[in-house]
């Protein structure tokens, strides 16, 4: 798992000044396509209240200094701060506000992509990462809503029987292989990050196509059925 | 599944009340159209796999309606059934009904949410399904569609749903209602019993209760649990929804930097409420619906000013 900086000069051989502040990273990347501004976390951050919010200042200023400058999101978090202080406060507030900035963001025509480098867990992912047009991976990057051995628990499904259905479904276990089956995660990232990158940054936004990629993928065949006969219906 | 004769009485609480007696007791009389309805056996194949019971709906029943004469599509979801849990068809239900009022625009979107979040039986399933959720909800605000939460049920509002809530323009609580993102008991066994005790009901309720929510601003109406009231507050949202633009969010981001400010080392839901000027933070929870909502209007702080 890289450390972001390097990660950084990577994806950016052209220059950057991403810089890194507590948990929060954010900055500007040069690429063929043109400046990338970057934001993300470090440390397997937990998102609370005062990240989602620095984030989301973040978010802002690119939309109001830089109209249509493509976002990437760079990823690793343990999920939401599992804290009283941040659910005092309303962390569904602020987590849905980083969401609301990313999809205003959207709307005013800016390309959102996601890159997992480190963790991506829960309701961390689902505001920072999985709110872009497409959410790509490194192939050593860790995806999951928990761990198998907490899912034993909770569920009381003994361990042995969910690393049968894990052979054999993608729906269960983490892994990026896995969220890629299932159409969430677009591609996996190695090598040439850069190309990769620019690769990403030449296909336009086109809505939310994972159903259909993990229909097509055959992860995740249910939900696009679903969808549609919820559509059709009369 | 629904066993009740139309005729069969409604509860009065919504709290108490399963997800079709809701339904019944919200939705104007006669006006409800479900779809998917149990008959057509849409359930859980991953549930069925593992060999755990299912439902014929998947635990969340949709469909529309009318209330108060208006036209709404609206979700209700299942206390009882896997404590409200998004697994893929129960959340494709809920991102189809979101994205068919993107396409059909009624007058709402309801939606009566009562969930711990994802199914862990069906875990990365689920957490991508609330992600569809919550695009599906900003398209439907976007095509101008008033989408309005009731959060009063006996699971609460809690994981990603928890979050989408809030992407949503309004949310209705109760005083029996929660709202968060983690549950007690999820942070107890993460943090430990010294960082949230989730035997201490008094302290759930102050944390991620109704009232607590509707003072600092998560919740934009408070009800009395009673399909009248309920009915009443869903329907004065008809006609106001929140624009999502650059101006909407400016706005919220100014009300949530206020909110970091003036209570960020608040150590206490009381901290708070004393801090908004509520006189007697003791008696808070005892104060009747229309004691607290007239003293809590006068002071209480919003995400959209």
């Amino acid at each position: 798992m890289p450390e972001v900086m390097s990660l950084c000069d990577k994806l950016f051989p052209d220059g950057h000044d991403v810089n890194a502040e507590g948990d929060l990273v954010r900055g500007t990347g040069t690429t063929p396509q043109g400046p990338v501004a970057v934001i993300g976390t470090r440390n397997h951050a937990g998102i609370g209240v005062d990240l989602a919010f620095a984030l989301a200042t973040e978010v802002l200023q690119v939309v109001e200094r830089f109209p249509k400058r493509p976002i990437l999101m760079l990823v690793d978090t343990q999920g939401q701060q599992l804290s009283r202080r941040d659910e005092l406060l309303g962390n569904g507030g602020y987590l849905a506000h980083l969401a609301k900035c990313f999809e205003v963001a959207r709307l005013q025509g800016h390309l959102l992509l996601s890159l997992v480098y480190g963790e991506a867990v829960s309701g961390g992912y689902l505001a920072l990462g999985m709110i872009a047009d497409r959410a790509y991976a490194l192939t050593d990057a860790h995806i999951r809503v928990m761990a198998l051995p907490a899912m034993s628990r909770i569920t009381q499904i003994p361990i042995e029987e969910l690393q049968e259905l894990c052979r054999t479904s993608a729906i269960f276990g983490p892994g990026v292989d896995n969220y890629q089956r299932l159409g969430a995660v677009e591609d996996v990232w190695a090598g040439d990050l850069a190309a990769a990158l620019v690769k990403a940054l030449r296909a336009p936004a086109d809505g939310d196509r994972r159903a259909q990629l993990g229909a097509e993928r055959g992860g995740r065949v249910h939900a696009e059925r679903v969808i549609a006969a919820v559509l059709a219906a009369p | 599944m629904d066993a009740h004769p139309p005729h069969a009485v409604t509860p009065l609480s919504f709290y108490e009340a399963t997800a079709r007696q809701r339904v019944r007791g919200l939705f104007d009389p006669g006006s409800v159209t479900e779809i998917l309805p149990p008959q057509q056996r849409v359930i859980s194949p991953h549930l069925a796999a593992l060999g755990l019971p299912t439902a014929f709906d998947d635990g969340v029943m949709i469909g529309h309606a009318r209330l108060e004469g208006r036209t709404v599509l609206f979700a209700s979801e299942e206390p009882d059934f896997m404590g409200g849990s998004v697994g893929e068809v129960h959340g494709a239900k809920l991102t189809g009904l979101l994205l068919r009022a993107a396409r059909d625009k009624p007058d709402a979107v309801v939606l009566l949410l009562d969930t711990g979040g994802v199914r862990l039986h069906e875990a990365n399933a689920g957490l991508i399904a609330i992600s569809e959720i919550q695009r599906a909800v900003f398209d439907a605000r976007s095509a101008g569609v008033v989408v309005i939460v009731v959060c009063a049920g006996r699971n609460g509002c809690y994981g990603g749903l928890g979050i989408v809530a809030r992407g949503c323009d309004h949310i209705v609580m109760t005083e029996e209602g929660r709202h968060s993102v983690s549950g007690p008991e999820v942070i107890e066994s993460q943090k430990g019993v010294e960082e949230f005790d989730a035997t201490d009901r008094a302290l759930v309720w102050r944390t991620m209760g109704g009232k607590h929510r509707y003072l600092i601003g998560e919740a934009d109406a408070f009800a009395l649990d009673s399909m009248e009231d309920l009915r009443r507050a869903v329907a004065a949202f008809f006609d106001k929804p929140v624009a999502l633009n650059l101006e909407t969010v400016r706005l919220e981001h100014q009300a949530l930097e206020r909110r970091l400010q003036r209570f960020g080392t608040a150590l206490d839901a009381t901290d708070i409420w004393a801090g908004l000027g509520v006189r007697d933070t003791v008696g808070l929870p005892m104060l009747d619906k229309d004691d607290f909502v007239s003293m809590a209007d006068a002071l209480r702080e919003r995400s959209d000013a």
